[in-house]
């Protein structure tokens, strides 16, 4: 049930907002930011009752019994279909990421919002609603009802809250996922009727399809259908292209939604069922992936070098960022995986916290391009200091989180594919470039004296304090999330392998 | 005839009672709100025939089958002629003058579609078809303003006529190579007559189908559809695409059932071909329109060519005829659903059905835009709405009889069509000038209903796929 509640949390809290803002404008933001705290202690709570979580016993993935939590109830039982969610360590991660961002989604819209705040905050807390399920679901088709389902209130987001392009923007971003979502529909169908025709049994769960027969020929193209829906999520290149657009029109709390939190669907979906589902056919296919992987690394970095707009930078070096996710759940080795877990939480973070100093600035200066702005950091020292941070976050300074996720993702992928783990490193130095560049222009240079500008206070302070705290601590003592996404890690890789004949 | 095949007959008996009474009283006096009423009335007792006949199901004659699943849609036809009379009531009282004719036309009509539902026989197929057809003539050319709604009647009496004719044609060519006229008894005959005469029956089911195709504005069939939708007034514009389109396709299903006609490869390839071509070239166009009628109309294009793969894959799977009942349902829903609110939008002006006339419908009345929201993403197929049940069947029918390039056709024209809907939901949800919210909430309850149906049958469809299953 407490993973029910979780959603219900969110999705009530939703409407709740909607009403409160007949008590004041400023009151459905606050509900909000209390509508997410209270889900996230909820979640606390009760994952410190949990006695597996000392031990971290591997969780078997056809078992849901060893799973952290695990609850089923019949739902459409003419296909077998349960309200099927269970929690292991991966996703455990995912939804506190979901969550803590949740909240740093709230308190970026705190001032960025000045119209129809009820609604924006409900559809905010409604996304966050969809995200937990989708880290959640471990039944097909409600993680697909889920996948899809939380589209429609960021698609309000981009579309009523965003900028100057905002409806070309949100129609990409609703399409791209939506389209490449129904090629992800045909395959769970395909993989279930097939499922079907071997044993006679109507089933959409994970546990039980882990284990369905499928002519090698069929698994291609099913993987296929996965691997489309889940790279264009990510985004991996040459489907990337929504997402620079998308980003760059949603309103802040919007940006750090979908780039600290739905794009680790996409990277979840392959971690979770993408490669266990079909393990021979993604082993088959996991050298195109690891060029896909790499060109999004190099592309998406010289795209970002390319950007005068600072929004649309840092979109594109996310889509060099996820390249990263895409080499490491392909090269499927420990190292490699527990690199790109270990990416999408550092990513996640760092790029919510440009996203929002993106929005900051688009606030006081009504304009993201760069070529208007310069020496900003005179007069906004403290936002200065911070952009800092996290730009040398963003480009892999060790001692902080990124750092370490990327390094084990060029470690493991070293032991599978030497020439590539070179040129994937490149992507470091690239990164150096683009986001230097980013600081140079616009923190640094002449500052403009007649500008008079406001620091950031307190609020948001303490919100990249959080995100700061979280991403020094994964730097220096990454020890806890690699324990907690080693043995997930461990028994997705040994069951692949015993499936395929140990050679992936 | 008997006594319990008079009961098997009570939803037609009550809507022919319908209409006599309400030729009565317009003699007597005429007065709109009684004739209303009793248009109400009538249907409302039809329905509760509908569900009595359920006893009774039997063959009645040669002519009539009664059973259950097209009771079914007996049920599901007089609902949306029932929200289509609720709709007219306040569609036209700018128009001025009386509209108690109107009102027997709409009984005749759906008269006119239960019998071409519960039909077994090509006679009682061509008298349902006409007699809904004639009506609907009538229907769509009603309102005296305007040359629009004049241009679509007559443009759709030609292109009827002589759709009928062809399936007439068809017919014929049918029973010189048969000597039957019922289904079964084609079907019985039709296997052996291809033998001796192929050419014969090949041509008499071309026809046949043309015909159908050309009610059901299949590609390329379909060039009136734009122009009609969008002449028509609203309210019979949503009876023309729910009663008049679900009517013909149960009818269409019934004969590829009942006469086996599956079993001929060139016909499925030829439905193959249509049911193509309707996906995508009726997505495709849809993309074009600016006039939200004309944007479904190319929409319900599409529709029946997702339906059409059902009928297709009729033999390869066991829930073939629960996906025809559920995507005919979540379809007329869905119809109903939108065709509620474009009545209330542009109630005041008939010509104002432009999607820019949409813009702010969010902030002037969000009981109508939500509504409509769902709806279109109940058409777009979005998890949770009744469209989105309806497209899951389809896909897994489509599935199991490894329909793969059907199903490419079906993806390739989802994935177009999300643009069009989406562009509408966009639209309203834009800040116009057009700020001012309206007071009326007449229509509210009706959209509200259908919303929390669409929804209902989206998210938990258990109930209604066991009842599917049992018809």
């Amino acid at each position: 049930m407490l993973m029910i509640n979780l959603i219900l949390i969110l999705l009530i809290g939703g409407v709740v907002a909607i009403f409160s803002e007949r008590l004041g404008a400023d009151v459905p933001r606050k509900v909000a930011l209390a509508v997410v705290i209270i889900d996230l202690i909820y979640l606390l709570i009760a994952l410190s009752t949990i006695p597996q979580l000392e031990t971290l016993q591997a969780p078997v993935p056809s078992d849901p019994e060893t799973w952290l939590m695990h609850y089923s109830v019949e739902w459409i039982p003419a296909f077998g279909i349960k309200i099927e969610l269970a929690l292991d360590g991966l996703s455990m991660l995912m939804v506190l990421l979901t969550l803590i961002l949740g909240a740093v989604a709230v308190s970026a819209s705190w001032t960025d919002i000045k119209v129809r705040q009820g609604f924006f905050e409900a559809n905010l807390l409604w996304t966050l609603a969809g995200v937990l399920g989708v880290f959640m679901a471990l039944d097909l088709f409600l993680f697909f009802l889920f996948w899809e389902v939380m589209l429609i209130p960021m698609y309000f987001m981009i579309a009523i809250w965003g900028h100057e392009n905002r409806g070309y923007a949100a129609m990409k971003f609703f399409i791209f996922t939506q389209a490449s979502g129904l090629l992800m529909l045909v395959s769970i169908l395909a993989l279930v009727v097939i499922h079907h025709g071997n044993t006679g049994v109507w089933t959409f769960s994970y546990f039980d399809l882990l284990s369905a027969q499928i002519a090698a020929q069929t698994a291609f193209w099913l993987m296929l259908g996965f691997f489309v829906a889940f790279v264009v999520k990510l985004p991996g290149f040459p489907f990337h292209t929504w997402l620079p657009d998308a980003h760059t029109q949603a309103p802040t709390a919007g940006s750090v939604i979908l780039a600290g939190i739905l794009l680790k669907t996409g990277a979840y979906g392959l971690i979770r069922f993408a490669v266990p589902l079909f393990p021979q056919a993604s082993m088959e296919f996991a050298p195109v992936a690891l060029w896909l992987g790499v060109a999004g690394v190099i592309y998406g970095a010289i795209l970002a070098f390319g950007q005068t707009d600072f929004k649309r930078l840092v979109a594109y070096s996310s889509v060099s960022h996820m390249g990263f996710v895409l080499l490491g759940v392909y090269a499927w080795n420990i190292l490699a995986l527990q690199g790109a877990v270990m990416q999408m939480v550092a990513h996640g973070f760092s790029t919510a916290a440009l996203f929002m100093i993106a929005g900051s600035l688009q606030e006081r200066l009504h304009t993201r391009d760069m070529r208007e702005m310069g020496g900003l950091w005179q007069n906004m020292p403290r936002m200065g200091a911070i952009a800092m941070f996290f730009i040398v976050a963003s480009l892999g300074l060790p001692g902080l989180g990124n750092f370490v996720a990327e390094f084990l993702v060029l470690l493991g992928l070293f032991q599978v594919d030497r020439l590539l783990a070179v040129i994937a490193a490149l992507g470091l130095i690239t990164g150096a470039a683009y986001s230097l560049l980013l600081m140079q222009r616009s923190f640094q240079g002449e500052p403009d004296e007649t500008r008079q500008l406001v620091d950031f206070g307190t609020r948001e302070m303490l919100t990249m304090a959080v995100m700061m705290t979280a991403l020094i601590v994964l730097g220096i003592y990454p020890q806890p999330i690699l324990d907690i996404s080693r043995p997930v890690v461990e028994s997705l890789i040994s069951f692949s392998s015993i499936v395929t004949g140990g050679s992936l | 005839m008997n006594g319990s095949q008079m009961q098997a007959l009570m939803p037609i008996l009550m809507l022919s009672l319908t209409a006599i009474v309400l030729m009565i009283q317009a003699s007597i006096k005429r007065d709109e709100k009684a004739t209303w009423i009793i248009t109400v009335v009538g249907i409302l007792l039809a329905l509760w025939g509908a569900g009595y006949a359920r006893d009774f199901s039997q063959p009645v004659t040669i002519l009539l089958q009664v059973d259950n699943w097209g009771l079914f849609f007996t049920a599901l036809v007089l609902l949306a002629s029932l929200v289509t009379v609720v709709l007219s009531q306040d569609s036209f009282s700018s128009e001025g003058g009386s509209k108690e004719e109107y009102y027997l036309l709409l009984v005749l009509s759906a008269l006119g579609a239960v019998i071409l539902i519960q039909s077994s026989h090509m006679a009682s197929l061509l008298l349902g078809m006409e007699l809904m057809g004639v009506a609907l003539y009538a229907m769509i050319a009603f309102p005296k303003k305007g040359l629009l709604p004049l241009e679509a009647a007559v443009k759709y009496l030609v292109l009827s006529g002589c759709a009928s004719a062809i399936l007439l044609f068809g017919f014929a060519l049918l029973y010189a190579a048969t000597g039957e006229l019922s289904y079964k008894g084609i079907g019985e005959k039709a296997a052996l007559a291809y033998i001796s005469n192929p050419l014969l029956v090949m041509a008499g089911t071309a026809m046949v189908t043309a015909g159908i195709a050309f009610k059901l504005s299949l590609v390329p069939f379909h060039m009136w559809t734009p122009d009609v939708y969008q002449g028509a007034p609203t309210p019979v514009t949503g009876f023309l695409a729910t009663v008049s389109k679900g009517a013909v396709f149960v009818a269409l299903a019934r004969i590829y059932m009942d006469a086996e006609l599956h079993q001929y490869e060139s016909l499925i390839l030829a439905l193959s071909v249509l049911a193509a071509f309707s996906m995508l070239i009726g997505n495709l166009l849809a993309l074009l329109q600016e006039d939200i009628k004309r944007l479904l109309a190319y929409s319900s294009i599409a529709h029946f060519g997702y339906l059409l793969i059902v009928l297709i894959a009729l033999t390869g799977s066991e829930m073939a005829s629960e996906a025809v009942t559920f995507y005919l349902a979540a379809y007329i829903l869905t119809t109903l659903g939108a065709f509620t609110v474009i009545a209330r939008v542009s109630r005041e002006d008939q010509q104002k059905s432009q999607i820019s006339e949409f813009e702010g419908l969010f902030w002037r009345n969000k009981i109508q835009a939500t509504a409509l929201t769902i709806a279109m993403l109940s058409f777009a197929g979005i998890p949770l709405t009744a469209g989105f049940m309806a497209k899951f069947f389809v896909i897994n029918v489509a599935i199991q009889g490894s329909h793969w390039f059907l199903l490419s056709a079906l993806v390739i024209g989802s994935a177009i069509g999300i643009y069009y809907y989406l562009r509408i939901i966009f639209s309203m949800s834009k800040t116009s000038g057009n700020d001012i919210g309206f007071r009326d909430r007449s229509g509210d309850i009706t959209a509200l209903l259908l919303t929390v149906l669409i929804l209902m049958l989206g998210s938990w469809p258990q109930p209604f796929i066991a009842f599917a299953g049992g018809l």
